[in-house]
């Protein structure tokens, strides 16, 4: 009885947070997004999506970061195959490398890389100096695609890294010693034993970039408009709160289903941080 | 000698960072022969085995397989196969798929392949557990699923890296049956480590005596234990008594200030030697008629015999004997000439685990 009650006590702080910082906006979401400005129950919000320029902005926003989401995936993988390789003490190094910049704001990084690629910027500016032609990428879909790229790479390297370091050198050495080559061993071993690594990842960069609109709004100019500008202008310039309600629960049911994704390949949660 | 030999270590030498784990390695195996590296905790053991399975380079020496060099060729070209000392099964396979893993490689037909698992299964006494997980079995049946893949691939060479040290007595012993049938029946060389003495005593042809990377002898198994070549082969391989000795002249030893025959010469004049005396070796007869006399100070029933503790001149000497002397019973040792074993002291520490030439 007193060990039941404990651990209530011990749970309080954490259940007000998870009440005051989860619960309770989730209900005035779900609130805001099936009522319209006089308090009457609307499903109209939510069908909103299949207005045409909403369709559009949720389409960008889909491709957009699985595009980003399999780029990260094609430089994280073989990139903690070579942290892992490293000798232990060197790899936890090269390992901060790669947290550090997380530590530094977001923003910030986002808003350096904006001066970086703009027309009459650092980088085009070198180029023509050495005589090679401007690159125009500011503003485009590849900007946003570099932003979710950068910023998000280390969400996709680190779970990968995780479970590749778990692998046991023995039973690729195993592998190897019943005949299998390299590439065999990959195939068979390393690559599935490490899949848990890899779906975590595809989750933890594909969401923040689906929902992403800081980076769109930064590098793309607010010239293409991502189904998370479009919420956040609902919100913030449009004042409909419940539209932008709407619209966030058709968002939601993605990230959803890309939670239930990852539970399912990664059932210990092996590859998170 | 090495004509016949299928495997030769040569000058291998293999450090890691400031440690040297093998110095100078020599070593032939032959064909059919069942190998067995005894040492205690890293003296090196799973290093060798992982030099000869090719998961690591020696810093100097080669290694020769039917006279070729293999010393850089990779695992999967390498005509043998290990069981690995932790079982390294692939989590994510059934056990038939663990097992099949090779023979899938190697391109064998559905047919064979299921034949092999089914054979391989009943082998290591695990019929039906095909769909099972690794993760669900025992540290003992996954040891013997390690053995069961390695096997079907019917290897020139066997590496195993103390395949039954997870396995109870009785199992053990099973097991150790069922490997030694198995080699005769394929014709495999094993090439076997164990820490466990009693285990290289029984299943060997030959056995080598490992310490801190040195080899300390190579012999049968009876040469081992009867005529061990120093005084760490002795301790190590079976109860022993081991004293100081004075050469007092060919054929005359001098220990604990008496005087016992014995069969070694070449030693020169009062020369001090190890003196190795087994305890089964250790005759107690009455007072009057020993070479030295002593009080027993311990006495324990085994079964097969009684152990008991006889202190003589300042040492405890370990007897085994089928006669039962009482507690204080004052006793007469004796020793016949060709059971005590006499060797050279070694020079200094690093002498202790010097390399003896074959
Ligand atoms: N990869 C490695 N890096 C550094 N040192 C190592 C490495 N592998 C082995 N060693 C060291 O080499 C020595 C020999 O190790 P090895 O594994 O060959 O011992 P072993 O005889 O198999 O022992 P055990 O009976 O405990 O298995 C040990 O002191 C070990 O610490
Ligand atoms: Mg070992």
């Amino acid at each position: 009885m007193l060990k039941n009650k404990q651990k209530l006590m011990l749970g309080l702080p954490y259940y007000f947070w998870a009440i005051a910082f989860i619960i309770i906006p989730l209900c005035l979401v779900i609130y805001y997004g099936l009522t319209d400005k006089t308090g009457a129950f609307t499903f109209n919000n939510i069908a909103s999506i299949a207005d045409p320029q909403h369709t559009k902005a949720l389409w960008i926003a889909v491709k957009l970061s699985i595009i980003s989401t399999i780029i990260c995936l094609f430089l994280a993988y073989p990139l903690a195959m070579i942290l892992v390789n490293f000798k232990k003490g060197k790899s936890s190094i090269l390992v901060m490398l790669f947290i550090l910049p997380m530590w530094m704001n977001f923003l910030l990084r986002t808003m350096a890389w904006q001066t970086l690629l703009e027309n009459t910027g650092v980088i085009n500016t070198l180029l023509q100096t050495i005589g090679l032609p401007k690159i125009n990428i500011i503003n485009t879909p590849g900007a946003i695609i570099f932003g979710m790229v950068y910023n998000f790479l280390p969400f996709m390297v680190l779970p990968i890294y995780n479970s590749l370091a778990k692998i046991d050198i023995n039973v690729v050495n195993a592998a190897r010693d019943l005949g299998a080559n390299g590439i065999i061993t990959f195939g068979r071993i390393t690559l599935p034993l490490s899949l848990p690594g890899v779906i975590s990842g595809i989750t933890m960069v594909f969401v923040p970039a689906l929902t992403t609109f800081v980076i769109s709004a930064i590098l793309g100019g607010n010239k293409i408009l991502l189904i998370g500008n479009v919420i956040e202008q609902e919100f913030s310039q449009t004042s409909n709160w419940h539209l932008g309600s709407g619209l966030s629960m058709v968002l939601m049911v993605f990230i959803i289903i890309s939670m239930i994704f990852t539970a399912i390949f990664d059932k210990d949660g092996e590859g998170l941080i | 000698m090495n004509q016949d030999a299928l495997i030769y270590l040569k000058n291998i030498s293999k450090s890691y960072g400031s440690q040297m784990v093998l110095d100078d390695f020599n070593l032939y195996i032959r064909e059919n022969e069942f190998l067995t590296l005894l040492g205690p905790s890293g003296c090196g053991k799973t290093t060798t085995l992982r030099i000869l399975g090719g998961f690591e380079t020696p810093d100097k020496g080669t290694v020769l397989f039917n006279n070729e060099d293999i010393t850089n060729l990779s695992p999967n070209k390498r005509q043998l196969n290990t069981v690995f000392q932790k079982y390294a099964l692939f989590t994510h396979m059934n056990i038939a798929e663990n097992i099949a893993f090779g023979l899938k490689i190697k391109g064998k037909s559905k047919s064979y392949i299921d034949d092999k698992i089914k054979y391989a299964l009943k082998l290591v006494n695990l019929d039906g557990y095909e769909k099972r997980m690794p993760d669900s079995l025992s540290g003992g049946q996954q040891q013997r699923i390690a053995i069961a893949r390695a096997i079907v691939n019917e290897p020139k060479v066997l590496l195993l890296d103390e395949p039954l040290g997870a396995l109870d007595l009785k199992l053990r012993q099973d097991m150790q049956y069922e490997l030694i049938r198995l080699k005769n029946e394929l014709g495999i060389t094993f090439i076997y480590v164990t820490h466990d003495q009693e285990e290289a005593l029984t299943m060997s042809d030959t056995i080598v005596v490992m310490n801190q990377g040195y080899i300390q002898q190579i012999g049968t198994p009876e040469k081992i234990y009867n005529e061990p070549e120093n005084a760490f082969v002795a301790d190590f391989i079976g109860d022993s008594n081991i004293l100081d000795g004075i050469m007092v002249k060919d054929e005359l030893v001098q220990i604990l200030g008496a005087n016992f025959s014995c069969v070694d010469s070449g030693f020169g004049l009062n020369k001090p030697v190890d003196v190795v005396i087994r305890p089964e070796d250790v005759e107690l007869v009455d007072e009057k008629d020993g070479t030295i006399t002593g009080t027993v100070t311990h006495l324990i029933f085994k079964g097969v015999h009684y152990e008991m503790e006889v202190t003589a001149n300042g040492f405890e000497w370990l007897v085994h004997s089928t006669n039962c002397f009482p507690v204080g019973t004052k006793v007469g040792i004796h020793v016949k000439p060709f059971n005590i074993q006499i060797m050279n002291k070694p020079e200094s520490e690093d002498e202790e685990a010097s390399h003896v030439e074959e």
